[in-house]
C-alpha cells in the first residue's frame, strides 16, 4: 500500500475509532453501567437513565450513521478515492 | 360487525395487497431482483430491508418481554438497533466493494479455501435455523388466537402457510411486497400506541406519552407504574435489570454484534448500487426500525398498567389493592381474558376460592407483601400471562375499536411471515448454491440445485416447526439465540477478513469454529442438545449460568471473544495469507472501482 493509501486508512480508522467511542459511551454507558446514577436525573417523566436504555441510544445510533456516511464520503473526496 | 369477521377480513384484504404487488410487480422483470436496488429509491429500500427484519420476534414478542422485564428489556431495545451502527461503518461498505451474493462466497474468497466457505454455510445454517425456531413460536401464537385454536394447531398451520409462501417465492423477491408489509406492520403497532397513549396521557406520541403524567392527576405515568407493580411484589419496573450488569452488558453486545453478522441481513447491503449507498442505507433502514423500536418500550409499559388496572380496580381509580372489592369477579372478567384463554397462552385459576382474580408476585421476597396478600387472604398469583401475547392482546385490553385488533393481527402475520420465508430463501441458497454446487457437485444442472433448494426449505420447516412446539424460550429469547451464533461464529470472520490483512484461512477457520462450538455448548447445555427436550446437560457445567452468571442467550459476545482469540493464535503459528490476497484485501478497502455484483464464483 503507498503512502496515500495508508493516510486514507488510518484517516479511515480514527473516524471509525470516535463514532465507537460515542456508540459505546451511550448505549454501554449511559444505558447500562452508570443506569443507575443517571436515574436520579429527571428527562420529564423519565428517569434519565432508563431513557437512554429505552428511547436514547437509538436516536444517537441513527444520527451516527449518518454523521459517518457524511463524513467517510468528505474523506474519499479528500484522498480521491471516491466513486465517480 | 363481530370481532372474527373483521379479523378474516382485515387479514384476507392484506393479504390479497401483497398478492396483488407480487403479480403488479412480476410484470416487470424478476429477474433483476438483485439490481432492484439501483432502481427503488433509498426510501423505498430502507423500508423493505425493515421489513426483512422485524420479525415475529420484534412485534409479537419484544414488547411482551420487556413489559415482564421493564429497565432489562431495554437490552433489546439498544441490541437489535446497534448493531446496524456496526454493520454500517465495518462491514457494509466493505462487503458491497467485494461484490459477491453470500457470506459464505466471500469468507470462501477472502480466505482462499473451500473448506472456509463450508465451515461460514454450517455457521448460517445453524443461525438461520434457530431464528426460524423463534419464528414459529410467534406465528403459532398469532394463528391460534386468530383462527381460535390452540397455539399448537397454529403452528401447524403456520408451518403450512410459511411453506405455500416461500415456495411461491418470487413474493420474497420484490421490494414492493415488502414496502406495503412494512407499511401495514408499522401502521398495525403504532395506531394503537397512539390511542392507548392518548387514553392514559393525554399525549398523542407514544414515545412522549411513557415520559409524560397520567390524565388528571400530576404522576408520571412510569412513576405509577413502579409503585403498582412494586406493591404487588414485582421487581421496580424502571430498574430491574436483566440477571446482573454484566449479564445485561454482554447479552447487548451479543445482539448488537449479531446483528452485524446475520447473513440474511447483510445480503441486504450487497445489492445497493454504491459504496457511498452501503454505508447511508443503514441508516435510512434503522430510522424505519427505530419507528418501531421506540414505540416499544411504551407499548409494554402502558399494556402492563393496563393489564393491571383490568384485573385490580385500584390501580387506576387509587386505593388499596390488596381490599377485596377491588379485585375483579372472575365471572365478569372482559371477553378478551376468555378469547385468550382458548388458546392456552391466558390462565386463570381460583386458588382461595373467592371468585375474584388475584395478580401479584407470589414468589417475592418482600415480607411486606407477603403479609399483606396473607392478611387479604391470597393464596397465590392466580393468573399467568404468556410474554408473547402482549402485543396482540394489546389493543383487546385497552378496549379500542374491533378494527384495530384485527390490524394488529394482520401485522404480526406479516411480520412472522416475511421474516419466516426470507430465513429460508437465505438456508435454500446456502444449502443449493454454496453447499451442493460450491462444494459437493459443482457440475449440478440449474433444475437439480432448484430442487436442492426446495428439499433444504421443507426440511428446515419440519424441524423449526417441531421445536416450535417445545420452544427453547419466547420468541424474542430464542431468536436472541441465533444472534448468539451469529455474533460467535460470522461476525469476527468477516470483521477480520476485512481489517486485518494478514488473517490466514487456518486462523479464520479455527475462529469460527471455536466460537460456535463455544456457543452451542454453552446453550444446548441449558436447552438440550438441538434444543431436543430432556438433553440438557447442566451437571456437567455446574448448574444453570456457570459462567460469571451469564444466560445462554447472552453468551454469544463470549464466544465472540474466543473466536477472536483462536484465531488471532492459530493466525500466529501457521503462514500468512498469499500477496494476492493481502492486495484484494487493500482494494477491498478504498470505495473506487466498485463493479455492479457478480454471483459468480
Amino acid at each position: 500500500m503507498n503512502d496515500q493509501g495508508k493516510a486514507y486508512w488510518s484517516a479511515t480508522l480514527r473516524l471509525l475509532g470516535g463514532i465507537l467511542a460515542v456508540w459505546f459511551v451511550c448505549s454501554f454507558g449511559a444505558g447500562i453501567l452508570f443506569a443507575d446514577a443517571l436515574n436520579s436525573i429527571k428527562l420529564g417523566g423519565y428517569p434519565l437513565g432508563f431513557w437512554f436504555a429505552h428511547q436514547g441510544s437509538i436516536y444517537i445510533f441513527i444520527a451516527l450513521i449518518f454523521f459517518y456516511a457524511k463524513k467517510m464520503g468528505d474523506i474519499d473526496r479528500q484522498f480521491d478515492v471516491h466513486e465517480d | 360487525m363481530d370481532l372474527q369477521t373483521t379479523t378474516y377480513l382485515v387479514v384476507g384484504a392484506s393479504f390479497a395487497l401483497y398478492i396483488g404487488i407480487a403479480i403488479w410487480a412480476r410484470a416487470g422483470s424478476t429477474s433483476e431482483f438483485y439490481a432492484a436496488g439501483g432502481q427503488v429509491h433509498p426510501v423505498m429500500n430502507g423500508m423493505a430491508t425493515a421489513a426483512d427484519w422485524m420479525s415475529a420476534a420484534s412485534f409479537i414478542s419484544m414488547a411482551g418481554l420487556i413489559a415482564n422485564m421493564g429497565y432489562g428489556g431495554g437490552l433489546f431495545l439498544m441490541g437489535w438497533t446497534g448493531g446496524y451502527v456496526l454493520l454500517a461503518m465495518l462491514l457494509a461498505p466493505y462487503l458491497r466493494k467485494f461484490g459477491k451474493f453470500t457470506v459464505p462466497q466471500f469468507i470462501g474468497d477472502r480466505f482462499y479455501s473451500k473448506s472456509a466457505s463450508t465451515v461460514a454455510v454450517v455457521c448460517l445454517l445453524t443461525a438461520s435455523l434457530t431464528y426460524i425456531i423463534g419464528q414459529m413460536t410467534g406465528v403459532g401464537v398469532a394463528f391460534s388466537r386468530f383462527l381460535n385454536v390452540s397455539s399448537d394447531t397454529g403452528i401447524y398451520i403456520g408451518q403450512a402457510i410459511v411453506f405455500l409462501y416461500a415456495v411461491f417465492g418470487g413474493m420474497k423477491g420484490i421490494t414492493y411486497t415488502q414496502v406495503a408489509q412494512y407499511i401495514v406492520l408499522i401502521a398495525a403497532y403504532i395506531i394503537p400506541a397512539v390511542f392507548i397513549s392518548l387514553q392514559l396521557t393525554g399525549n398523542p406520541l407514544p414515545q412522549l406519552g411513557l415520559g409524560s403524567t397520567m390524565s388528571g392527576s400530576d404522576l408520571a405515568l412510569l412513576a405509577r407504574l413502579d409503585q403498582v407493580v412494586t406493591e404487588l411484589g414485582f421487581g421496580k419496573y424502571t430498574t430491574t435489570t436483566a440477571g446482573s450488569t454484566l449479564n445485561m452488558f454482554v447479552y447487548t453486545m451479543s445482539l448488537m454484534i449479531g446483528t452485524a453478522g446475520l447473513p440474511h441481513v447483510i445480503m441486504r447491503f450487497f445489492t445497493v448500487p454504491k459504496v457511498a449507498d452501503a454505508r447511508s442505507s443503514a441508516g435510512w433502514a434503522l430510522i424505519f426500525i427505530a419507528l418501531l423500536y421506540t414505540t416499544a418500550p411504551a407499548v409494554a409499559a402502558m399494556a402492563k398498567y393496563n393489564l393491571h388496572a383490568t384485573v385490580n380496580t385500584a390501580v387506576a381509580k387509587g386505593g388499596d389493592l390488596y381490599a377485596a372489592e377491588n379485585s375483579i369477579k372472575a365471572d365478569e372478567r372482559p371477553d378478551w381474558m376468555k378469547r385468550w384463554e382458548k388458546t392456552g397462552l391466558l390462565k386463570f385459576t381460583d386458588k382461595n376460592g373467592d371468585g375474584r382474580i388475584q395478580y401479584y408476585n407470589d414468589a417475592t421476597k418482600n415480607p411486606e407483601v407477603k403479609a399483606k396478600a396473607e392478611a387479604a387472604g391470597w393464596k397465590g398469583n392466580e393468573l399467568t400471562v404468556n410474554a408473547d401475547i402482549i402485543v396482540l392482546a394489546n389493543p383487546e385490553i385497552a378496549l379500542l375499536p374491533n378494527w384495530v385488533i384485527a390490524l394488529v393481527a394482520a401485522g404480526g402475520l406479516a411480520a412472522a411471515l416475511s421474516t419466516a420465508a426470507g430465513l429460508l430463501m437465505a438456508i435454500s441458497s446456502a444449502v443449493s448454491h454454496d453447499l451442493v454446487k460450491g462444494v459437493f457437485k459443482p457440475d449440478i444442472s440449474e433444475k437439480g440445485e432448484l430442487l436442492a433448494g426446495k428439499i433444504s426449505m421443507a426440511v428446515a420447516i419440519v424441524i423449526s416447526g417441531y421445536l416450535g412446539l417445545n420452544p427453547p424460550g419466547f420468541a424474542a429469547g430464542t431468536v436472541a439465540l441465533a444472534f448468539g451464533i451469529a455474533a460467535s461464529s460470522l461476525f469476527p470472520a468477516i470483521m477480520m477478513g476485512i481489517f486485518s490483512k494478514k488473517m490466514n484461512k487456518e486462523g479464520a477457520m479455527a475462529g469460527m469454529l471455536a466460537g460456535l462450538f463455544v456457543t452451542l455448548f454453552y446453550v444446548f447445555a441449558h436447552k438440550g442438545i438441538f434444543f431436543i427436550k430432556g438433553t440438557e446437560f447442566l451437571g456437567l457445567i455446574g448448574g444453570p449460568n456457570p459462567f460469571f452468571g451469564i444466560t445462554p442467550e447472552a453468551f454469544g459476545a463470549i464466544g465472540a471473544l474466543v473466536n477472536f482469540g483462536v484465531a488471532f493464535i492459530v493466525d500466529k503459528m501457521t503462514k500468512e495469507p498469499p500477496e494476492h490476497i493481502q492486495h484484494m484485501v487493500e482494494n477491498v478497502r478504498i470505495p473506487r472501482g466498485a463493479k455492479a455484483v457478480d454471483g459468480a464464483h
